[in-house]
């Protein structure tokens, strides 16, 4: 299904669509996501732990009475570890996963700016490195000088 | 505006009887029995009264033979909603004073023909 | 216009499954040979009301399946037919019929049910039996509930016009006023069927003196030229047909030759150019033509051809009932999400509310003050403790919202008992205690269908049969008492019986035979009664019909655990058992007590707490496999670490000294090891799963008053995680898969 989906919007239409996308670093690498699953962006705190989780599942947190898991997107992304500092944040995203609508926050660096993205102009990830860091990936696309790495919410948080 | 006391022991069918009767443009009281339907009328005037047959407490004959004691309902129409299809409780009604009855199942424009009949 | 009948199902369904166990308990406390008559009213009224409203809004399945069941009823309330058991089974099982039925209503199914049809013969072969064959026809014809008229349609086809000449002799009997009747609007309903005058009889007047005023003297005489029948106009008359005299006769007859789709004014014009169709009544339409008399009557145009006008309402008639079965669908939609509540719930939360905002008002004038003096400091924590209050009562109030009284779940199980005890051919008593008494919503609908294993097991296993009854002196029926009753913030429901009691000396022979305990066990009779609730226990010598067939205690005890309740068993040989259920009330609160396990602060349910204690190493023994036990009193408890199976290597790693909480599940006892006890209180369950996923060992969160998340322990599967294996003595039989329920 968002293989599908995802084919589709990377596919020759000759619509221009422009999307926004709220962007973020890691590790001097710049990620997107779609400005629309974001419902809020806040500070780093800490967290309950969940026994036995996986690593990169930093805990749950409170947020205004819903129990909200958050992930760490340099554990799942296999990037080197960070101590988080005051430009550390939790990105709170609404995903669909397996039909049902999910709240969770991720963890990332520092926010960094929106942009208007022409996804057809996306191209798909070269088929190199990390497999299973590809598989999160939507596409990559250039704004101005630099590359963004356009993310699949759903299959980064399919865990 | 006509006023139309409404009596069933059904909700559904109060409802019902209630909901189209307002819509038509009628001041609707509803009782969910004969003796409810008897103690709001004693104090008031209704220009028709409708009454179900089968009702816990007082049913729709009894009912009409009390309405029928009071002064300001010796005339008044009362009908009753009935499903027997037997003359018995027919006759029974038109005893104790009913002016006429609807047959059940009837549909809210069935309602409104027979109620035009009377009050006008 | 058209009113959308699909806004009355909702409550139409509501009632008639309300009117459905009526019938039900009604007639569970109906006895053949000895009829109630206020029972049998009762019911009767039921069954009629669900007939009048599915006919009214279009159910046409069950109104004509409920017609049989009220002329039977009819029958036996009006004293012509005896009733008979036959009656009663026939009923009942047409109740759990028309309870399908319904929800298939809801489900926006086909309602005709085959169910439906094969019991509503059984019902005419009744009916046929003593009755004559035109009571089963009015049964017939009364109960299709489709639109009755059917004239106009056969003149709408045919070529032929027929105009009809009645003369009608109206004469009312003096009441007539008081039957609230009117002549005048009798006249003027004639004068929609044609053109019509009207000649007063003034004969029967009398002496001014003699004139009672509420009389009618007078009679009329009626010429009516119309195109409809004769039984069209006699219905005119049908409110007053007993109260007057009246004659109608046709004096004349007129056909024309018309065009079918011909227009209104057309039909009026040939009405008016009558051809002879006999010459014999040339005579009499003279006399159907009369003068002018006093008090006749104008027609109206617009009204006055019938069989024009009653087409196009009838046509109006028809999308109402289409309409009604397309919006089906909405009231199922409402039906599971909605909860209906007492007004007086409704009105306490209301002041509650009101209180509240009267304290927060005063805690803001008092957070508004620039200095804080002694004196208002005192007022700001009196404020704050009203507050607490406040929100205390106001949350148990809304608690009591979902609450429900258990005789929702009490209520069927009259039926269920009849059903069982007949099968099994028992005589049982079963007495209903506490059905008052208020449970969640969601508690009350899981805890149905165990409640229904254990009743089973009560009527199959634990009352004897009569002549056993009878040869151990006691009474010939036997008792099941269901009883419930509050306790904390706890509910108990005891299922009683005072049957054979549970033979302590088969459950262990059993036991032993299945490996739940060895030769060398030593049990105490409770130990041993309580292994029923092991998985794969069976005592039945063979499987029954009734109870058995594989869903063991062990599945009622499992599903009752998961409510976060208990269930347990106390016997007495000849004496009788007592199954005790105990669940919290709600849901959605949980008691517990908070453990700090390293940096970690966990909940463990209060319910699963036995106690608490210190480890004293002299009683700890090492079994191997890296497990140690306590030996507490008679048992040995197995000890779980709770920082090694939640992985929390910060905490502290000895035993010696260390705080064991020790908890049930599964009637196993198990003591988590954790580094500190912290306070006991009241928790709002958050979902975790909600917005992640199920987590081993944990069932839920919570939020602490400092407002992080603390998650709550789930006992048996922590039991689980710890892979504890059998140990050679009962207590830690965790190994055996849990048998689902079939």
């Amino acid at each position: 299904m968002n293989e599908v989906l995802s084919t589709s919007q990377l596919g020759n239409d000759d619509n221009v669509d422009l999307v926004q996308y709220l962007t973020f670093m890691m590790d001097d690498e710049e990620y997107g996501i779609e400005i629309l699953s974001v419902q809020e962006i806040r500070g780093w705190e800490s967290m309950t732990s969940i026994p036995n989780s996986e690593e990169y599942v930093k805990g749950v947190i409170n947020l205004r009475g819903t129990v909200v898991p958050v992930v760490d997107l340099r554990i799942r992304f296999n990037l080197s570890k960070f101590d988080y500092n005051e430009l550390t944040v939790i990105i709170i995203v609404k995903v669909m996963i397996d039909k049902k609508t999910k709240i969770m926050g991720i963890v990332v660096d520092a926010v960094s700016d929106v942009y208007n993205i022409e996804k057809q102009k996306a191209k798909k990830a070269p088929d190199i490195g990390d497999s299973e860091t590809k598989n999160y990936i939507e596409g990559l696309i250039n704004v101005g000088d630099k590359m963004v790495v356009l993310l699949d919410l759903e299959k980064v948080l399919l865990i | 505006m006509k006023k139309i006391l409404a009596v069933d022991d059904s909700a559904s069918m109060r409802q019902m009887v209630g909901f189209t009767l307002k819509n038509a443009g009628y001041d609707v009281t509803e009782a969910k029995d004969g003796q409810e339907a008897l103690d709001v009328a004693r104090d008031a005037e209704f220009d028709v009264i409708i009454s179900d047959v089968n009702m816990p407490n007082m049913d729709g004959i009894e009912l009409v033979r009390n309405l029928r004691t009071l002064p300001q309902f010796k005339f008044t129409p009362i009908l009753m909603l009935t499903t027997e299809s037997g003359t018995n409780k027919k006759g029974e009604g038109k005893a104790a004073g009913a002016t006429g009855w609807i047959v059940k199942p009837f549909n809210p424009e069935q309602l409104l023909t027979v109620i035009k009949k009377v009050a006008r | 216009m058209s009113i959308d009948l699909s806004q009355f199902y909702e409550v139409f369904i509501d009632e008639s499954f309300e009117g459905l166990e009526t019938m039900e308990s009604e007639l569970l406390n109906l006895s053949p040979g000895d009829v109630d008559s206020e029972i049998i009213n009762n019911i009767f009224r039921a069954a009629h009301s669900i007939k009048g409203g599915s006919g009214t809004f279009g159910f046409n399945a069950i109104a004509n399946f409920t017609h049989v069941i009220e002329t039977l009823l009819d029958e036996i309330r009006n004293g012509e037919r005896e009733l008979a058991a036959n009656h009663v089974d026939l009923m009942l099982k047409s109740i759990d019929c028309l309870r399908n039925m319904l929800r298939s209503i809801q489900n926006n199914d086909e309602q005709e049910s085959q169910e439906a049809n094969t019991l509503r013969v059984q019902f005419e072969a009744i009916l046929e039996q003593k009755n004559t064959t035109d009571d089963s026809n009015t049964s017939n014809s009364d109960a299709v509930a489709t639109q009755p008229e059917s004239n106009g349609v056969a003149s709408k086809q045919t070529k032929i016009q027929i105009t009809n000449f009645f003369e009608i002799k109206f004469n009312p009997e003096s009441h007539v006023f008081k039957t609230g009747n009117e002549p005048l609007f009798i006249f003027e309903d004639l004068a929609e069927h044609g053109e019509l005058s009207v000649e007063a009889n003034i004969k029967g007047i009398p002496e001014l003196d003699n004139l009672v005023a509420d009389d009618c003297y007078l009679g009329w005489t009626i010429n009516l030229d119309t195109t409809s029948d004769e039984e069209t106009v006699k219905s005119v008359f049908e409110w007053v047909e007993d109260d007057a005299e009246i004659e109608i006769k046709l004096v004349a007859q007129f056909e024309d030759e018309i065009e079918v789709e011909s227009e209104l004014d057309e039909i009026e014009a040939s009405k008016h150019e009558p051809s002879l169709t006999e010459s014999s009544t040339s005579v009499d339409l003279a006399s159907a033509t009369p003068a002018t008399t006093p008090e006749s009557l104008p027609t109206d145009n617009s009204k006055q051809n019938d069989s024009a006008t009653s087409d196009p309402v009838k046509a109006e008639f028809r999308p109402v009932q289409k309409a009604s079965t397309d919006n089906k669908k909405e009231p199922t939609k409402q039906e599971s999400s909605s909860i209906r509540v007492g007004t007086d719930k409704v009105d306490s939360l209301i002041n509650m509310v009101g209180e509240l905002v009267i304290t927060q008002a005063m805690l803001n004038e008092l957070g508004e003050d620039e200095q804080i003096d002694h004196a208002k400091l005192l007022a700001l924590r009196e404020g704050l403790a009203q507050l607490a209050h406040n929100t205390r009562d106001l949350q148990e109030n809304v608690m009591r919202i979902r609450m429900l009284p258990i005789s929702f779940v009490f209520s069927r199980f009259p039926r269920l008992v009849r059903d069982i005890s007949q099968k099994l051919d028992k005589k049982v008593d079963l007495v209903l205690k506490g059905e008052g008494t208020e449970l969640d919503k969601t508690v009350m609908e899981k805890i149905s269908d165990p409640m229904v294993h254990l009743i089973r097991n009560s009527l199959d296993h634990g009352l004897e049969t009569t002549p056993e009854r009878l040869a151990a002196g006691k009474s010939e029926a036997g008792k099941v008492i269901l009883n419930a009753y509050h306790q904390g913030g706890n509910i108990i429901i005891e299922i009683i019986d005072d049957g054979r009691g549970l033979n302590t000396e088969k459950i262990r022979s059993k036991a032993i035979e299945n490996g739940l305990i060895t030769e060398e066990s030593v049990l105490s009779n409770q130990e041993i009664n309580e292994l029923i609730f092991k998985p794969g226990f069976s005592t039945a010598d063979e499987v029954s019909d009734i109870s058995g067939r594989g869903v063991g205690m062990d599945v009622v005890k499992r599903n009752i655990n998961a409510l976060n309740g208990t269930v347990e068993v106390v016997s007495e040989p000849n004496k009788g058992s007592t199954f005790t259920i105990r669940l919290p009330l709600t849901l959605a609160i949980l008691d517990g007590q908070l453990v700090k396990v390293g940096n970690h602060i966990y909940i463990i349910p209060l319910v699963s707490i036995v106690e608490s204690l210190q480890i004293d190493m002299s009683k700890v023994n090492s079994v191997g496999g890296g497990m140690d036990v306590l030996r507490l009193r008679d048992d040995y408890i197995p000890i779980l670490r709770m920082h090694q199976l939640f992985n929390h290597p910060e905490a502290c790693q000895k035993l010696q000294g260390g705080l064991l909480v020790v908890v049930e599940s599964d009637n196993e006892k198990v003591g988590l090891l954790v580094d500190e006890l912290l306070a006991q209180q009241q928790f709002v369950i958050k979902s975790l799963e909600e917005n992640y996923k199920k987590v081993d060992g944990i069932s839920g969160a919570t939020i602490l008053g400092s407002g992080s998340v603390s998650l709550i322990i789930d006992i048996s599967s922590v039991v689980k995680m710890a892979g504890l294996k059998r140990a050679g003595h009962v207590g830690l039989d965790f190994d055996k898969p849990l048998s689902e329920a079939v």
